[in-house]
């Protein structure tokens, strides 16, 4: 059986998360666990660390989602703070990466510098940071900063707020923390000590955290709009994307790695991994079954109406989810659905295309938002999901992908168990992990200490 | 009559409260930012039935001056976050309290909130949080964002003057500690219902919005996240004049003096009561517990804690300076001393080992022995929380309507 090493094909990385909101949890299903305690975190981090997976993912929402002015009850909603529940998974791990996504509008870059040096010290290198924006001012609401920013600006503010991260994280050399007793030398002299003047922050002082042992954590990038592509191809070494068919995929993956070369950056310094669902049994008409089991228990007739009223800007509970679309028109301004990334944009357009295709396809309210919900990526036996998971990575739509499983915490169990060997007999993906730090199951380098230049006291 | 069992906490620092603790013989300086030293260090701590251990925080390097950074790197300097630090031992453990410093004056009460009940549910409802103003005003340029009092040489020889000028903070951390806890109510315990007839997962009318207005900062909520086992983890300050007396009274569950003898903690916990008075708390229904702490040095042999507090005292260049009583002697005599003290009315005490791990080692294996056999100390924990430790009642989300 050939090694990775020898097969010359492109090697997957694979990243879990734990669901949380939209409707992609079953949680009606009896083998659905909380979505809050510890033990569900722990389980499908370790499966996945069974799994060999390069990381453990956590998305963040920082305010619970409103429905014409209601809390929005039909969500999944309730989830734990993502650096200090990283931090906790980090003692029943060792291996696997440890991603929190933290917010870069409502947060300030000396206390997330300093909480993703700590959660990396104390993972033994394994910390990744999700750089997300916000878009609303509605979750400002709950900041002391309130408010938000223009979309012109939240990303010059994010980048801004990531260089000030990483000159923090410079501010410290390899080697500051010297602890050498017999000499009485803790420190190096100056370690810590930083300034900077910018657009969105004006910061100085000593930073408290010693350098984290990847040198900087690995930093991951979720936006898709066009400054939000460029920002991911000047600083990001991992993109997250929604684009899992391969079509679309594609055309993502070119383009992003397309803008790489204008920063100086080759196509392999930046991994793009879809979100991706897997519906895996004996056969696979067995599992096209119970894919559509689980698309039609994740969009229940409540959450079709509510899809729609989002889209409609209109109350629609009238309706019959598995008649025909409203006849009426959407609202002009209305939001329904608010903290919703969704439908922030061509509320219009979107009406439209929905209304097209549920004519050509005689759908009902339900079974349209199914088909425009995506349904399931890899349905299959295990062979036929190895198979379609390997040619969408060898054919250029992805580099690997975030696996988000419909059930908490096992649904990951039947993936690690039946279709990661087969991608390992394939040689295109790990047998064990080759390195502790999450840059090494990356490939990527550790980013290297600045030169440890004389510090002056001022 | 019997008193009740002391409660018992240890102030975990870096390599121990003594500066040059980190040059000690069994110390482990280059492991300070590892997590098998942490783990260590509270493991050691659960086997002694500790109530809690603590974390010590702040969002500027250490210094030997209260009030400004110094330039020494002869001490140790850099620290982790303590939040991130409770979680990370958290599974590792199971009964031990595990009590961060969060700073309140330049962060988000919504971000404290949420990370104490996400280590509360790490810990399965043993998370306390220690509130902590930001004293340096360079700790504000660390931020960019606003100014904070300047202290003076002058008066950070009063703690009494320290606690006057830093006024505006505590009053906003006051603020803060309301906001924290109006969104761990914000959930009422069973708000989520899982209702597959309906499709709804939650209970809309169990979740509320706080629309906290203060004179700082609004905070809508609700939270992101469900009410945390405790319902409220305990809130525990420090206090060294009115000022901080009376924030402790309007927003701790806790509170920790630094009194140098047992006349001293008496009066100490006379201005305590003042300021429980002049905020109008009614302790029956809300406790306040009242622990003291001693810096200690712990070794069975007579005289040996004192040299080896010498030795120390040599290497740092000067003797160990603190707010708190300094005691050197054998776990015989530390028990004398906090029985002795408890008299005026402590329900506790939070030790801060001058040295790690010697003197968690001395606690736990030489004071807490000590103080069972004196009937003083629990042998072995019946409870699982740390408000079970503490016998402090779970309190009800105050959103629950009546019905
Ligand atoms: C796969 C994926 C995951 C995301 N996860 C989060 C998240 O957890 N929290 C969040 O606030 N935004 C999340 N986002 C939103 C984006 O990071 C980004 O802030 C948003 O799309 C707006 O940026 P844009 O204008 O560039 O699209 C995610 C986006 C994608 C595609």
């Amino acid at each position: 059986m050939s090694g990775p090493e020898t097969t010359g094909r492109k090697q997957i990385h694979l990243a879990a998360q734990l669901p949380g909101i939209h409707n992609v949890t079953v949680w009606s299903d009896p083998r659905s666990r909380s979505q809050i305690a510890f033990e569900s975190f722990r389980h499908l981090a370790r499966t996945a660390e069974r799994g060999r997976f390069d990381f453990f993912f956590l998305a963040e929402g920082l305010r619970l989602r409103e429905h014409k002015g209601q809390l929005y009850d039909l969500d999944v909603v309730g989830r734990p703070e993502n650096l200090t529940q990283l931090s906790a998974l980090a003692a029943v791990t060792t291996r696997l990466g440890l991603a929190a996504t933290v917010n870069a509008t409502f947060n300030e870059p000396y206390e997330v510098a300093r909480r993703l040096a700590t959660l990396d010290h104390l993972s033994g290198g394994r910390a990744a940071w999700n750089v997300v924006t916000s878009f609303d001012a509605f979750t400002g609401e709950n900041f002391r900063r309130g408010g938000f920013l223009a979309e012109s600006d939240r990303y010059a503010r994010a980048a801004e707020f990531l260089a000030t991260a990483r000159e923090l994280w410079d501010s410290w050399a390899e080697g500051d923390v010297r602890a050498d007793a017999a000499a009485g030398a803790f420190v190096r002299p100056g370690a810590g000590r930083f300034a900077h003047h910018g657009e969105h922050f004006a910061v100085s002082g000593r930073f408290t955290t010693p350098r984290p042992p990847q040198g900087h954590p690995v930093v991951i990038q979720a936006g898709e709009s066009g400054p939000g592509r460029e920002f991911a191809a000047a600083e990001a070494d991992v993109v997250f994307s929604k684009y899992n068919r391969l079509d679309q995929a594609r055309a993502f993956y070119r383009d992003v790695k397309s803008r790489l070369a204008r920063y100086g950056r080759t196509p392999d310094q930046l991994k793009i991994l879809p979100t991706a669902t897997v519906v895996v049994a004996d056969s696979d008409a067995e599992a096209a079954a119970y894919a559509d089991e689980i698309t039609r228990a994740q969009v229940s007739p409540q959450t079709a109406i509510a899809h729609l009223e989002a889209v409609w800007g209109r109350d629609l509970s009238g309706y019959d989810p598995d008649g025909p679309l409203p006849d009426i028109d959407p609202a002009p301004d209305a939001q329904m659905l608010k903290g919703h990334s969704l439908f922030r944009r061509d509320r219009d357009e979107i009406a439209r295309g929905w209304r097209a295709l549920a004519e050509e396809r005689q759908l009902s309210i339900r079974d349209l938002v199914i088909e425009v919900s995506g349904g399931q990526t890899f349905v299959g036996a295990p062979g036929t999901v190895a198979d379609a998971i390997d040619h969408f990575v060898q054919t250029g739509g992805a580099d690997g992908f975030v696996l988000v499983p419909h059930l908490t915490p096992g649904g990951l169990d039947d993936f690690v168990d039946r279709v990661v060997p087969l991608l390992q007999e394939k040689g295109v993906f790990r047998r064990d992990y080759t390195g502790p730090t999450l840059r090494d199951h990356l490939g990527l380098r550790h980013e290297p200490a600045p030169a440890p230049v004389p510090k002056e006291t001022p | 009559m019997t008193a009740p069992p002391l409660h018992l906490a240890v102030a975990l620092d870096a390599a121990g409260w003594h500066p040059a603790a980190w040059r000690a013989e069994d110390a482990r300086p280059a492991d300070l930012f590892r997590a098998e030293y942490w783990a260590d260090l509270v493991t050691e701590a659960e086997r002694g039935l500790l109530d809690f251990v603590t974390f010590e925080d702040a969002l500027g390097v250490q210094s030997a001056a209260f009030h400004r950074p110094d330039d020494r790197v002869d001490q140790v300097r850099g620290s982790l976050d303590a939040v991130l630090l409770a979680a990370r031992v958290a599974p590792l453990t199971t009964h031990i309290g595990l009590v961060p410093t969060a700073n309140l004056t330049h962060t988000e009460p919504f971000h404290v909130s949420t990370g104490l009940a996400t280590l509360d549910y790490a810990s399965t409802g043993r998370a306390g949080l220690r509130p902590q103003i930001a004293s340096r005003a360079a700790d504000a340029d660390h931020f960019g964002r606003r100014t904070t009092p300047r202290l003076t040489d002058e008066d950070v020889r009063d703690p009494e003057r320290i606690g006057r000028r830093l006024s505006p903070l505590f009053d906003e951390a006051a603020d803060a500690v309301e906001v924290v806890r109006r969104l761990w109510d914000s959930w009422e315990d069973d708000a989520e219902i899982r209702d597959a007839a309906t499709g709804r997962f939650i209970d809309r009318d169990k979740i509320h919005h706080i629309d906290f207005e203060g004179e700082h900062f609004s905070v809508r909520g609700p939270a992101i996240i469900p009410r945390p086992p405790q319902g409220q983890p305990p809130v525990m300050s420090l206090a060294h004049a009115s000022v901080p007396y009376e924030f402790a009274a309007r927003a701790a569950d806790a509170v920790w003096i630094t009194p140098h003898d047992r006349a001293g903690a008496e009066a100490v916990l006379a201005q305590v009561d003042t300021a429980v008075r002049r905020t109008g708390r009614d302790t029956r229904a809300r406790p306040l517990l009242r622990f003291a702490e001693v810096l200690v040095f712990l070794d069975a042999e007579p005289g040996a804690a004192a040299r080896r507090k010498a030795r120390l005292d040599d290497l740092d260049g000067a003797p160990l300076a603190s707010d708190a009583e300094v005691f050197t002697g054998t776990p015989g005599e530390l028990a004398d001393l906090l029985l002795d003290w408890r008299e005026a009315g402590l329900d506790g005490f939070r030790l801060r080992p001058g040295a790690l791990p010697h003197d968690l080692v001395g606690i736990t294996r030489g004071l807490v022995p000590e103080l069972q056999r004196r009937g003083a100390f629990r042998t072995a924990y019946d409870a699982t929380t740390l408000r079970g430790h503490l016998r402090l009642p779970r309190p009800g989300s105050r959103y629950a309507r009546a019905s």
